[in-house]
């Protein structure tokens, strides 16, 4: 008999008997498929359990409308629960394609080796693999960075292996595409920085400082960092999706067993690109910015355009474009260092792939501001 | 009479991820120009095997040789070179998928050979013609079904004309009919180039028709059980392992 359909829906139906001292009977009647729901193996195991001791267990199944896996299933339960009280299960009443799929589902012994363990590790166990897991991390990027410092050493001899094409491609992607989203965020900023310095400045009477806030907040800093950000977020996430990509599908297996490094061929056009263009977004940035905060002053403080562009002029030195180019290239550089790295350390699945990129944002970030902070401490040192 | 240099010797091999041994104490030589397969049922690190001999993995214990050298001794631009005379044939095809199929077949031939652009492409066309994808330069890798990715990245692995090829279980999703071209394109190029081939694969009829010597993993024991003709070990093979493998689980025919 085959598994089949009734479309009547006969609730099903579960009766245990007692025969017998030692044998309990199941009964089984109505419709068991998955469809209509299966009981719960309770009132099983208190049959099982009762007295007197049960020795045999038999099923009859002569009033089963329809069956599927769902009653294939419910049997194996029963079956494994009086296996385990040394119960001797009588296979006999069940349709003849039940018990041929419970021979087929107990041929191939269970692969112990294969059960992932699911219970809770104690939480010294979890602290103890977590400082190894992040003491290798650390060591893995060490090396990464060692590997990507050969590699420039090898592009200032020209024996860099990449494609030129690749590097132009790349260009395009980080530069002439992010000029949209940069315009967009170095406004906003610009002209928040403006807005909030205006309003607290103005009971003051010193409104026309707004145009050294605003100058030089966005050229030292908020040029340089949100750029960062932004292209930490767009660029440094497609970074690591494309090489975690190529890692899932043996694509830079295939460039390693035909002699090209990946780190030359991947990893060194990107940090190029991103170096390369990193300075020009960032004093475009802080140009936008600029006009952002130009704007506010104009429509809010009716600041005159050459007040605000002679007092900017004023405050805003070199040196704090200099700083905020600078720090700018260097963000480029930790940018792609943390998209292609999480992408070469990609694991095996798609999965894998998200979580690549989602970590390559968040370290692009954390090094961003880590390295902000630095540069913050060291141009204090040096009186710029 | 001198036997001549293994083109690739393993001794005392054992594999390992973390601290799970896969196989331990594999040894075997592979002569030039011999057709040799990998062979065991899953799971037992066949694909692993075929890693540690292509540079792609180093192993926990035991040497790999290449031409009698030390491989893992060497530095990495000179194991670099040593796999630059190299083909390898991923199971996936493992083409970059960036690329199109021109781009694909040409990198190898741009990174190690100077050609002009023009020499370039007749070299393109030539490879992906011996293959049977005369035509399809311009297509990229996912426009391309699974046979037809496989033969291009069969004519990658042979941009460079390698004497050494490896081939991770190429006959994977093909049908019976291209499985058995595939085999004849094998022996061909053997016969044609000189090549020495390593393969793993499972299936029979490749194996017998193309293996001159193989290896056999076993899951079980975590070792190799045993060396030789695949048709010398399916019919003559002390171990039943191998001859309910190389039989497909047809009864024991032990032939004396």
């Amino acid at each position: 008999m085959y598994p089949t359909r009734d479309l009547t829906h006969t609730p099903y139906a579960l009766h245990y008997d007692r025969p017998g001292d030692d044998t309990l009977v199941v009964r089984l009647a109505g419709s068991w498929t998955l469809e209509d729901g299966l009981p719960a193996t309770t009132a099983l195991q208190e049959q099982l359990d009762g007295t007197p001791r049960v020795w045999r267990l038999s099923f009859d199944a002569h009033d089963v409308t329809a069956w599927d896996s769902g009653l294939v299933t419910f049997v194996r339960e029963v079956v494994e629960q009086s296996t385990s009280r040394q119960i001797v299960v009588d296979q006999r009443g069940l349709p003849a394609g039940v018990q041929r799929l419970l021979a087929l589902a107990a041929a191939v012994p269970e692969q112990e080796a294969a059960r992932h363990g699911d219970a809770r590790r104690p939480w010294l166990a979890r602290i103890g693999t977590a400082v190894l897991s992040g003491w290798q991390g650390a060591w893995d990027l060490l090396g990464f960075i060692g590997e990507t410092v050969v590699a420039g050493r090898r592009l200032m001899t020209g024996k860099a292996r990449f494609r030129r094409v690749d590097l132009a491609l790349f260009l395009q992607q980080c530069g002439a595409q992010a000029l949209g989203i940069v315009t967009l965020i170095s406004f906003l900023v610009g002209l928040i920085l403006a807005f909030i310095g205006a309003v607290q400045l103005r009971q003051f009477g010193a409104q026309i400082y707004v145009a050294d806030l605003v100058g030089v907040g966005i050229t030292r800093e908020m040029g340089a960092m949100m750029t960062g950000v932004i292209l930490a977020g767009r660029t440094g996430a497609a970074f690591a999706a494309q090489l975690g990509t190529m890692q899932v599908n043996e694509e830079i297996d295939a460039l390693i067993t035909m002699g090209i490094p990946p780190m030359e061929f991947l990893v060194l056009p990107r940090m190029l690109a991103l170096m390369l263009m990193m300075p020009l977004l960032c004093v475009y940035a802080d140009v936008v910015g600029m006009l952002a905060g130009l704007l506010v002053s104009m429509t809010l403080l009716h600041m005159p355009l050459m007040a605000y562009l002679n007092e900017t002029r004023q405050a805003v030195h070199l040196v704090d474009g200099g700083i905020g180019v600078c720090k700018s290239v260097v963000f480029g550089a930790l940018v792609a260092l943390a998209g292609c790295l999480r992408g070469i350390q990609c694991g095996r699945s798609a999965a894998a792939v998200g979580a690549a990129a989602t970590s390559a944002v968040v370290t692009g970030i954390v090094w961003i501001i880590a390295s902000d902070g630095l540069c913050a401490v060291v141009t204090e040192r040096l009186g710029i | 009479m001198t036997a001549t240099r293994p083109r690739i010797a393993v001794k005392d091999l054992t594999m390992a991820y973390g601290s799970v041994v896969m196989q331990r104490d594999v040894t075997f030589s592979i002569q030039p120009g011999e057709i040799f397969i990998i062979m065991g049922r899953s799971g037992c690190g066949k694909s692993t095997l075929l890693r540690h001999l292509m540079g792609l993995v180093r192993p926990a214990h035991g040497e790999v040789f290449y031409e009698g050298e030390r491989f893992w001794a060497a530095s990495a631009t000179e194991r670099a070179r040593l796999m630059q005379r190299c083909g390898v044939l991923y199971q996936s095809g493992a083409l970059w998928s960036s690329m199109t199929l021109a781009e694909n077949v040409a990198l190898p031939l741009e990174t190690y050979r100077t050609l002009r652009p023009r020499e370039l492409r007749a070299v393109v066309s030539l490879k992906l013609a011996l293959v049977g994808l005369a035509g399809c330069e311009n297509l990229y890798p996912f426009e391309l079904s699974g046979g037809m990715r496989k033969r291009a990245a069969l004519a990658r692995a042979m941009a460079l004309d390698p004497d050494l090829l490896f081939f991770d279980e190429p006959s994977a999703g093909l049908d019976p009919l291209s499985s058995r071209r595939l085999d004849e394109l094998i022996l061909e190029l053997r016969a044609s180039l000189g090549a020495t081939i390593v393969v793993v694969t499972h299936e029979l009829a490749s194996i017998v028709t193309i293996g001159d010597n193989s290896v056999f993993l076993d899951a079980e024991t975590r070792t190799m059980l045993a060396v030789g003709n695949p048709k010398t070990l399916r019919d003559t093979s002390p171990e039943p392992k191998i001859r309910a493998f190389l039989s497909r689980g047809e009864a024991d025919t032990t032939t004396v």
